[in-house]
């Protein structure tokens, strides 16, 4: 059963959608993250124009994240404090990739451009998880991260703030930038940037594990749904019949995951996020560095 | 001396009236069995149907043509080991969708010269190119242009049939597909004789949004930062009835 998108102007089988949608929504559940990440090189893998599934998956990610982080609330592990003040980076950051994300879709240089970001960050937050995680299988010992050393220069950065839930006292330029850097990124990558976010709060704010998924989540709804805002204003390429399919399939697929994340064993779980991770940047560094089949494209003026 | 005259007069007259032209009824008549494309929720591309007559002996083609636009083709060239793109070049006057249908092939009915004057193949496609440059580029893109298009189902890479029943009536069954552009297309019906194009017949095919789709988009458009805050508020609220609903996790 077929159905007409009607911002990418194109029919898709229905059936296709919620699958992807219950297989992102799957991994989200089962691994806690946002799976954005997935979902864009999933779609623009089917057929999808690069520009609407990055811009669309992002207002995707509004739905599993608020579900997620109600429940994170509900047991007091959201720090608002922090959370605001990422949010405000985010914001101003999400502002900036979307101005970029237009200068690029102009350009005709937006596709290869997400691809790269793609293949960086994923590239190295998997080798790190890789990297880390049969590092913790070996040892055998509980796959704790270590915080941070006691004293670096992030210690030493001005306006120092209490984060009381989270228990840190540190510069309140931290979590504006970091959230500055994830809101660049969650605009070009149509991700909520979860995956770059968890590792800077464990490691850069040293912020402990109970508060950092809650947090982080916080963020991101705030930061998918103003991508989505101005995306909606700048390229008009957020489909939300696209967009509401996904939502339906990853809410079910969410829960299977939900439940099957139960069985594994934390370090068997980084170990097989890291690999897919990898999985994910290896194809499209391969789309990237393969010789196209044809290497000609044709991109029409926008109608108005 | 006046019957002469008369004769004359009326032998003048039938002879005029034998050797005129005939005029009055048309050679050649066209007409779509819709002229609206519908596009709605479960668009999967639509048949239209064309039938027509002709009167006395000759061919039919009919060539569709799509709402014309300014198409860039951007050639991939190999940089520091990944394809980016490095050249383009932009046309006017394509057409966003392009579809031609003969009851005989049409090299044995036209020369190529009548052919090439009424673009009736893609070879011979109007396609302007903005910037003036080489030929060789220009054939270049162009030739990449109509790949590209025939990749996608929107430039027909074999002629559709018309089927004649009896000597007169013709029909045939033009497929409109799913990514076909939005916009006024144009049929036109060519009636072939002795190597010429005798008569021609143009009519309107409308493919439009209806409905929902057309609400969407339109809201999209106009209302964009109250489109993605409902965007937003639609996820939002899927994923709180999803809490909701799963809540004894």
């Amino acid at each position: 059963m077929d159905i007409y998108l009607p911002i990418a102007e194109l029919a898709v089988n229905v059936l296709l959608i919620l699958g992807l949608g219950g297989i992102v929504g799957f991994l989200s559940g089962l691994f806690g993250i946002g799976g954005g990440f997935l979902t864009t090189p999933l779609l623009i893998f089917i057929g999808i124009p690069p520009a609407v599934a990055a811009a669309t998956s992002a207002s995707q990610i509004v739905a599993p994240s608020v579900s997620a982080v109600l429940a994170h609330w509900r047991r007091g592990n959201v720090d608002l404090r922090m959370g605001v003040a990422l949010l405000l980076g985010g914001v101003i950051g999400s502002a900036v990739g979307v101005a970029i994300f237009a200068t690029l879709h102009k350009a005709a240089q937006l596709d290869v451009v997400i691809k790269l970001t793609y293949v960086a960050f994923l590239g190295v937050i998997g080798l790190l998880m890789l990297k880390e995680s049969l590092a913790a299988i070996r040892r055998a010992r509980t796959p704790h991260p270590k915080l941070r050393p006691r004293r670096t220069w992030l210690d030493a950065l001005p306006l120092k703030m209490r984060f009381r839930r989270s228990r840190v006292y540190i510069s309140v330029l931290l979590p504006i930038g970091i959230g500055l850097i994830v809101g660049i990124l969650a605009a070009i990558m149509g991700v909520g940037g979860g995956f770059i976010m968890v590792p800077a709060m464990i490691y850069i704010l040293g912020m402990p594990s109970s508060t950092v998924v809650g947090t982080s989540l916080f963020q991101i709804i705030f930061v998918a749904a103003c991508v989505t805002v101005l995306q909606a204003v700048t390229t008009q390429t957020v489909d939300v019949v696209l967009a509401l399919l996904l939502v339906a399939g990853s809410v079910i697929g969410a829960q299977f995951g939900l439940r099957a994340g139960t069985r594994l064993r934390g370090d068997q779980f980084r170990v097989l996020l890291a690999v897919l991770v990898l999985a994910v940047a290896g194809n499209l560094a391969w789309d990237l560095v393969a010789e196209p089949s044809d290497l000609y494209s044709v991109v029409e003026r926008q109608r108005q | 001396m006046r019957w002469p005259r008369r004769a004359l007069m009326l032998l003048i007259l039938v002879a005029a009236v034998v050797a005129a032209p005939r005029t009055g009824i048309a050679d050649l008549v066209a007409a779509l069995s819709n002229h609206l494309v519908a596009v709605t929720t479960g668009f999967s591309g639509s048949n239209v149907l064309l039938f027509g007559a002709i009167d006395g002996p000759g061919d039919v083609v009919v060539v569709i043509r799509g709402p014309e636009d300014i198409a860039t083709v951007h050639r991939k060239g190999r940089t520091f080991g990944i394809w980016i793109n490095e050249a383009d070049m932009a046309f006017a006057e394509v057409p966003g969708f392009w579809a031609i249908a003969v009851n005989r092939p049409l090299e044995e009915i036209l020369p190529e010269s009548v052919i090439a004057a009424h673009q009736l193949d893609l070879q011979h496609l109007r396609l302007s190119p903005l910037e003036p440059t080489s030929l060789r580029r220009i054939a270049e893109f162009r030739a990449a242009l109509i790949r590209n298009r025939q990749q996608q189902g929107l430039y027909s890479a074999e002629p559709g049939r018309i089927d004649f029943l009896g000597n007169r009536l013709f029909r045939s069954d033009l497929w409109i597909p799913a990514n076909g552009p939005i916009g006024t297309y144009s049929v036109t019906v060519f009636l072939v004789r002795d190597g010429d194009i005798v008569s021609a017949e143009t009519t309107p095919l409308i493919v439009g949004k209806v409905g929902f789709e057309a609400q969407v988009f339109d809201f999209a458009h106009r209302w964009a930062p109250l489109y993605g805050i409902v965007a937003v508020l639609l996820a939002a609220m899927a994923g709180w009835v999803a809490n909701l609903a799963f809540r004894k996790e």
